[in-house]
């Protein structure tokens, strides 16, 4: 437990030794795997490491950790989460929620952990289904989905997370897959050094209930043209032969794809990707479409005062009195002899 | 109709209780008269008891009978136990407030009026077919008449206020007549008025001005029925003392709490009438290691205040009825994981929205039992509003030592209300500090103390204790998830065993008048303690031997109640709800008990209590 062996931990020293209970091939697993390969990286010891959780397949994540956790109630683990940092800020709290639990039955809550800006680390593993309870649509779905809750095809527009989480006033918004182990850790190295919330969504497959849905961009043979990855300062340029990019329309204000060398596209009309800017981050989060790239990374990154930061100096300030008496005594008293 | 002491009053004698109600529309400033007529009154060594009695509306149209805002205070000779079953003075401020409140009145009481609100469309709006003052409605009472709108612009104006603003401060020329009737120090009154308004110091002087004005009419209208009145002070136990409210008196219980068990506490709470005077006490309390935290929901409020427990501070959360009904899936959770946690209700009317701003006792069985699965939970209450500081401090350490979620219940009557406080020496109390589990003492984090059942509290940032915690059911030794059956059992009787150790460490109730065995037991909980109180002291002062038995302590029971009980021939029950405590006694007892349920919003009056004792006496 002393201090040099921390600083030597590995990805197993994070394995709490509980046998995993998800379903063999679920994207859950990935997701675990990066997290425990990206602790020993933050330089912070086990025990300064919480997981709070919700209720719902990947919900179950705390238990996998050697850390500490706590899986709590649907929805409310950004609740639980914001007791917990500012009883002890010195924790790095992660949350772990899925498009049900952080979107539908804990929307709220979401909402305001983003607004207040609490320092929490929120990982969203965005599968576009109910997995737990066998398989009914989600706030994610997309229209149509068939499901035993929506025999038809769900007929609900879909909550769009990272356009969600910067209407609640995020200041850390990013997007990574679940089996793209390199640039999810990236991802969620970003989340944990940034103050403040951060929110990121995971692509999630879940290979029982919603298998596939999310190949269009994240197989092999396409994810090169069908995701851009966006780094601060550098222009947004895709593409397997990395000849794509991302063009402003000025007339539609929206980002379109376009090819570097036709219609004489160089790489000078490219948008830069800005982490900071709030408005380019709101084109970033609702590109959608067959034709445009899915961006991930960070789409925005702008912190301010944290929640958490503005309670401890308040606290600090404060002198700390323990006479009950003269506590008892302030105001109007008077003696009766 | 009982007959108003204040008829037979002479200059001489010295009356023993005196209740007044200050009625007028919810913007007439009646709750901040009352309140500092309380301060007054307090301050001249009277015993008191308070009710402020007002609307849900904040500003409802004025001149409306469901817009009238009260404050009664019953005050005298030491042991006033409740606010006054019925007015002797009643002061209104417009025709609405005349027509709610006249049906309580004493006979022979004095109604002071503001006859410049008495206009035709005034009396309509209230609901009169035609003016009370001429008919012979108010017969039965002394009514003066007095301009008080016009009196009071005549003072204020002079020192620069507007018409309008100089009628806004009439309930301040009441005070100061009332002061003068009850022979009241103005000076501590001045003062409070030139804090209340430092901000806007032409305003003070304004009301310093139109309160003596009041005074000075009292003084020299020479309108024989306005006049002085000896009251009887009370000779209490010398000491230091202040006034309190339940809501203010559970605030600092809880911080006390958390001092005595070493702890810095954590409020999670949202804001709901009756409760959130609570939570504006704590927050300005942060010098004593308060935080509090305005959450976005009732469910965030107490999931906030689980995970403050979760990692080392005492998290409590407040709130009345319908916001504990959202906290319910939480608080199994923190039965579930073992945790600390205060749950403060302060009741009001229900069900669903119900009555905001009235009281009640009807959520009794909400804490008692309102959860899936097996998951009790202590229930602890208070009986006034001093005493809801040692409720709170009670709650606070069995929820440490217990490492469990308790109940506090208070409610809108207690929260509002306000009496004397015998201010306690704070090195009195019993210290207890927690122990938080250490990375070197051997132990793990579902060790359990033999005694209380209460495992190791272990706080996340401590080095080599990493552990898992949730609402999944857990192997008892382990804390690994488990839907092992004989391990449910197991977990369930340990759940259910913490009961019955908080059970055993209770003190065993006492019977708190009269004889500890006998015909007939008023048993009660809550703010019912002081009209019980009176009626069964005035039992048996009329020579009939009548207890009072009044519980602290509902879930569990203390030990010795059921053989208690069983000395008595008839267990009397009144309660301000259907008979929740009843069914639970009798559950518990094996016994018939008889019931006295009132569920108008309004607390017990005496006579009620008195009219039911008689009535099983004479049976």
């Amino acid at each position: 437990m002393n201090a040099p062996s921390r600083l030597e931990l590995t990805n197993k020293d994070f394995e709490s030794g509980q046998e995993v209970r998800w379903c063999p091939g679920c994207g859950d697993y990935a997701v675990l795997k990066a997290v425990q390969r990206l602790l020993p990286m933050t330089g912070l010891p086990k025990e300064r490491h919480v997981f709070v959780s919700g209720i719902g397949c990947s919900s179950r994540f705390p238990y996998y950790m050697a850390t500490y956790g706590f899986h709590t109630i649907h929805g409310r683990a950004p609740a639980v989460a914001t007791g917990v940092k500012l009883s002890n800020p010195d924790l790095a709290v992660w949350v772990i929620t899925g498009d049900g639990d952080g979107l539908s039955i804990g929307g709220n809550h979401m909402l305001h952990a983003l607004r207040r800006n609490v320092d929490l680390n929120i990982l969203l593993f965005n599968n576009a289904i109910y997995g737990l309870t066998k398989g009914q649509a989600s706030p994610t779905s997309a229209p149509g989905t068939r499901t035993p809750s929506t025999p038809e095809g769900s007929i609900d527009a879909p909550v769009r997370p990272a356009a969600f989480a910067l209407g609640a006033g995020a200041r850390f918004i990013a997007r990574a897959v679940d089996t793209q182990q390199a640039t999810l850790i990236d991802v969620l190295h970003r989340a944990h050094d940034h103050k403040g919330a951060s929110f990121v969504e995971i692509f999630q497959n879940c290979i029982v209930y919603n298998d596939g849905v999310y190949a269009s961009f994240t197989d092999k043979d396409v994810a090169p043209d069908r995701q851009v990855w966006l780094e601060h300062g550098k222009p947004m340029r895709y593409g397997k032969d990395n000849d794509k990019g991302l063009r402003l329309n000025p007339r539609t204000f929206r980002l379109e794809p376009v090819t570097i060398g036709q219609d004489g596209v160089t790489e000078a009309d490219l948008v830069v990707h800005d982490e900071t800017n709030d408005t380019l981050a709101h084109m970033l989060a609702m590109l959608e479409g067959d034709d445009a790239p899915v961006p991930l990374g960070v789409l925005y990154c702008a912190p301010t005062t944290s929640y958490d930061s503005t309670v401890a100096a308040q606290q600090a300030a404060a002198p700390r009195r323990r006479d009950l008496n003269s506590l008892l005594r302030k105001g109007k008293t008077w003696v009766v002899q | 109709m009982p007959s108003s002491a204040l008829a037979a009053a002479t200059a001489t004698e010295a009356l023993d209780r005196v209740t007044v109600r200050f009625a007028g529309d919810s913007g007439d400033g009646m709750q901040l008269t009352g309140s500092i007529f309380t301060e007054s009154t307090a301050l001249a060594s009277h015993d008191l008891s308070t009710f402020p009695d007002y609307p849900a509306e904040i500003r409802a149209p004025t001149g409306t009978t469901y817009g009238v805002s009260a404050y009664q205070i019953n005050f005298g000779a030491q042991g006033v136990l409740t606010a006054g079953d019925a007015p002797d003075l009643l002061v209104v401020m417009n025709p609405a407030a005349l027509m709610v409140n006249v049906a309580a009145l004493k006979a022979g009481a004095t109604i002071i009026l503001d006859s410049d609100a008495f206009g035709t469309r005034a009396i309509e709006r209230a609901g009169y077919a035609t003016d009370p003052r001429g008919d012979d409605s108010l017969a039965p009472f002394t009514v003066v008449e007095l301009p008080i709108t016009s009196l009071t612009q005549q003072a204020a104006q002079p020192l620069g206020l507007s018409k309008r603003e100089a009628q806004r401060c009439k309930n301040v020329w009441t005070l100061g007549l009332v002061l003068w009737m009850f022979d009241r120090d103005r000076a501590p009154i001045i003062e409070a008025l030139r804090t209340k308004f430092r901000k806007a110091p032409e305003v003070a002087e304004a009301n310093v001005a139109v309160l003596n004005a009041g005074h000075a009419y009292g003084e020299t209208a020479e309108i024989p029925a306005l006049r002085r009145l000896p009251v009887t002070r009370s000779l209490p136990e010398p000491g230091l003392y202040r006034t309190v409210t339940g809501a203010e008196a559970t605030a600092l219980g809880l911080v006390a709490g958390a001092e005595l068990t070493g702890l810095d506490m954590f409020l999670g709470t949202y804001p709901i009438t009756p409760a959130s005077p609570m939570l504006h006490h704590l927050a300005r309390l942060r010098d004593w290691g308060v935080t509090t935290f305005q959450a976005e929901d009732e469910i965030a409020a107490v999931c906030a205040a689980i995970g403050a427990s979760y990692a080392g501070k005492l998290g409590v959360t407040t709130s009345s009825g319908p916001g504990i009904a959202l906290k319910t899936e939480a608080l199994g959770l923190a039965i579930s994981a073992e945790l600390p946690l205060v749950v403060v209700n302060a009741q009001r009317g229900g069900p669903s929205t119900g009555l905001p701003t009235k009281t009640e006792q009807s959520d009794l069985f909400q804490a008692v039992m309102g959860r899936n699965g097996d998951a009790p939970i202590p229930v602890i209450a208070a009986r006034s509003p001093s005493d809801s500081f040692d409720a709170a401090i009670e709650a606070v350490k069995i929820a440490v030592r217990h490492m469990t979620p308790v109940f506090l219940l208070i409610d809108g009557y207690i929260g509002n209300a306000s009496e004397p406080w015998h201010l306690p020496d704070m090195d009195t109390y019993e210290r207890a500090p927690v122990t938080f589990r250490r990375p070197d003492d051997g132990t793990g984090a579902f060790d359990r103390d033999p005694e209380s059942l209460g495992r190791q509290w272990t706080l996340p940032g401590t080095p080599g204790l990493e552990y898992r915690i949730g609402g999944l059911e857990k192997d008892y030794s382990t804390g690994a998830v488990s839907y092992d059956s004989a391990n449910h059992q197991r977990m369930t009787d340990l759940r259910s065993g913490k009961m019955d150790a908080i059970a055993r460490a209770l003190p065993p109730q006492e019977v708190c008048e009269g004889p500890t065995s006998g015909k007939l037991a008023v048993v009660a909980w809550g703010s019912t303690y002081g009209p019980v109180h009176r009626a069964v002291v005035e039992a048996n002062r009329a020579g009939r031997a009548v207890s009072h038995i009044h519980l602290r302590h509902i879930a569990p029971f203390a030990p010795n109640l059921t053989d208690l009980l069983a000395g008595f021939d008839t267990v009397l029950v009144p309660e301000m709800n259907t008979g929740q405590l009843a069914l639970l006694l009798q559950a518990h007892t094996l016994r018939k008990v008889e019931r006295l349920n009132k569920v108008t919003g309004q607390p017990f009056k005496i006579a009620e209590i008195s009219a039911a004792i008689e009535s099983v006496l004479e049976s």
